[in-house]
């Protein structure tokens, strides 16, 4: 399982990416400004950089420096 | 008048750190310092030059002015689908190919190609075809340059000046500085960007009376409330826009700039930054392109939106000419000048408009990627280097960057096309498809130069397809979609105000998907390279 969790967490990623369930809504917005579309996806970005951080430690590549 | 000379100081700084680069290195450097500064970059050059020249004008002037129009949706149209997608083709493929270029010292991806697949014309047809790509990447560099100085310079500085004036400066430091100059500018220019980014992000919130309060009365304007959600694009053309960051993997200046790294390490802060960084230019540009509608104090605003009432009135009788120039009135490209210019003091928005040419003028890297590209796919592969020694191939990589900005600037005055059309319709979507050929590469044993080629031809012939359709069948007003081919109920193809629909996605989709299926059909009814071959690229 463990294999696989990075796989999974990136095709997981790619799909949480359309939140539809949103898509017409202006409102609530979010600290009196966000509207929840945006708010959504600014979330989304730093959650991709917490992934990256994950993806850095569970498949590097070591192998291609000593090579 | 100060905006205008803060921003040309900003130039000659930035030209004389190419010339600066040239000094440390001397003029009689090889072909690996010139192309790429000696595969000896830093993690913090290799993370903001990677990150600048992936970025370019499209990023600040293409966003905002998407934004304008179409509301919050640009955010998640581009940004975080490409904050996603980038960094995991650099963490996965982008480490391979700099192992590949150090290991048998590759300078571009068609020396690794051609290597790869035991091939030489159907290298050059593949280097044609990029280079072909490249030259809209490089051309919205210098229409940025020329809108953001006509904006700055409120309209004293004619769009052909200002074209001209980022052709020469880009072309200054790129001939002089090689892949050293144009990492060191792009290092500055992304750090400026992103300082003063945030500083105008504030000013023109401060000066609008607060983003909050903006926000809340677009709500209450009934033709400026879909700006705020995405009902405007529909969650199948979003979707097919996660196709386009797969582009990045496959640009021959990202390639290359995978080579300059000096450890394997810089790639991993790289992925890490890669999201934020992109979320630190792209949100405030996303807000201020959607906050603008409410400018219209602002009176180059007003106008734009006026002419944007004209295009959507229901009945109007306008003329194709009529139409392009109220389309061209309405393109709101600089909104973010012209906020600067109303809401900041003259000093400030001469700073902050310098950080916007910062970012606008990244083309040098696409450049020196076509020079490097022509240097070392044709002319040492075709034995110039053996017969004219090394010095003759860096002289003849200057040369080619004074004629590739000079075809540049030429088509730049002749567009007709914005800044986001043109990048998102032709650049990107072309190299999108050409990305399963540089996976296949990398890490498919079975795969062959025939199914390379089929990629190569596909991508070429669909990006001229769209081209041409959408020449031919003119675009429908604002927000409505003109079907031409359907069966049914289905649109199978259809015009849309900002380019095709194909099944309702736009053409990165099918043309990535269809790239796929050629790669692995042709390459498995033709013969693999030999096993000696594939053996080396066994890492």
């Amino acid at each position: 399982m463990r294999r696989f969790l990075p796989f999974l967490l990136v095709g997981l990623a790619f799909f949480l990416h359309q939140d539809a369930w949103y898509w017409n809504a202006a409102t609530p917005l979010v600290f009196g400004v966000l509207p929840p579309g945006l708010w959504y996806h600014a979330l989304y970005a730093l959650a991709s950089s917490a992934l990256m951080w994950y993806l850095t430690r569970a498949i590097w590549p070591e192998h291609l420096d000593s090579n | 008048m100060l905006p205008t000379v803060i921003v040309f100081a900003y130039l000659a700084v930035v030209l004389y750190i190419g010339i600066f680069a040239f000094r440390h290195r001397g003029a009689h450097e090889g072909a690996e310092q010139f192309f790429l500064a000696g595969r000896a970059v830093g993690p913090y050059v290799f993370l903001t030059s990677l990150f600048g020249t992936h970025m370019t004008a499209f990023a600040v002037l293409g966003s905002s002015g998407h934004a304008f129009a179409n509301g919050i949706v640009t955010f998640g149209l581009m940004a975080t689908a490409a904050g996603l997608i980038t960094p995991v083709f650099l963490l996965v493929a982008g480490t391979r190919i700099w192992a590949l270029g150090r290991r048998h010292g590759f300078i571009t991806p068609v020396q690794m190609f051609r290597d790869r697949w035991e091939c030489s014309h159907i290298g050059t047809v593949i280097f044609v075809v990029q280079a072909a790509l490249l030259v809209p990447y490089i051309v919205i560099g210098v229409m940025g340059g020329g809108t953001a100085l006509g904006a700055i310079s409120q309209g004293a500085i004619p769009y052909w000046v200002g074209c001209a004036v980022v052709a020469l400066v880009v072309m200054g430091y790129v001939v002089f500085g090689g892949m050293r100059g144009t990492a060191l500018v792009n290092a500055v220019q992304t750090t400026m960007f992103l300082l003063v980014g945030t500083t105008a992000f504030l000013v023109i919130g401060y000066g609008m009376g607060g983003f909050g309060q903006t926000i809340s009365d677009m709500l209450a304007t009934p033709s400026q409330a879909p700006l705020l959600s995405r009902e405007r694009i529909s969650p199948l053309y979003f979707f097919s826009y996660m196709f386009i960051p797969f582009s990045a993997i496959a640009f021959p200046h990202i390639g290359i700039f995978c080579l300059t790294a000096k450890r394997l390490s810089h790639f991993k802060h790289t992925a890490i930054a890669y999201p934020l960084c992109l979320m630190a230019i792209w949100l405030p540009s996303t807000v201020l392109g959607v906050v603008a509608n409410r400018a219209t104090e602002v009176p180059a605003i007003e106008l734009k939106l006026e002419a944007r009432q004209m295009l959507a009135t229901p009945g109007a009788s306008l003329t194709p000419d009529q139409r392009q120039a109220l389309r061209r009135q309405a393109d709101g490209e600089d909104v973010v000048i012209q906020l600067l210019h109303y809401y900041a003091p003259v000093w400030l928005a001469g700073l902050l408009g310098a950080g916007i040419m910062a970012a606008v003028m990244s083309s040098d890297s696409q450049i020196l990627a076509l020079s490097t590209m022509f240097t070392e796919d044709v002319f040492e592969h075709y034995g110039g280097k053996r017969r004219f020694g090394e010095e003759a191939q860096v002289k003849l990589g200057r040369a080619f960057v004074i004629l590739v900005t000079l075809v540049a600037y030429a088509i730049a005055l002749w567009a007709p096309a914005n800044i986001f059309s043109l990048a998102t319709q032709y650049g990107f979507s072309g190299y999108a498809a050409l990305s399963p050929m540089v996976f296949a590469a990398l890490f498919w044993k079975r795969s062959t130069k025939w199914g390379a080629l089929a990629v190569t031809l596909w991508a070429a012939g669909s990006v001229a397809a769209t081209a041409v359709f959408q020449a031919v069948v003119p675009a429908p007003p604002p927000g409505q979609s003109l079907s031409v081919l359907g069966v049914a109920s289905w649109d199978l193809i259809a015009r849309t105000g900002t380019g095709t629909a194909v099944l309702g996605f736009a053409p990165v989709m099918p043309m990535v998907l269809v790239s796929v299926a050629l790669m692995w059909v042709v390459s498995l009814v033709t013969r693999p390279p030999s096993a000696a071959t594939i053996a080396r690229y066994d890492v």
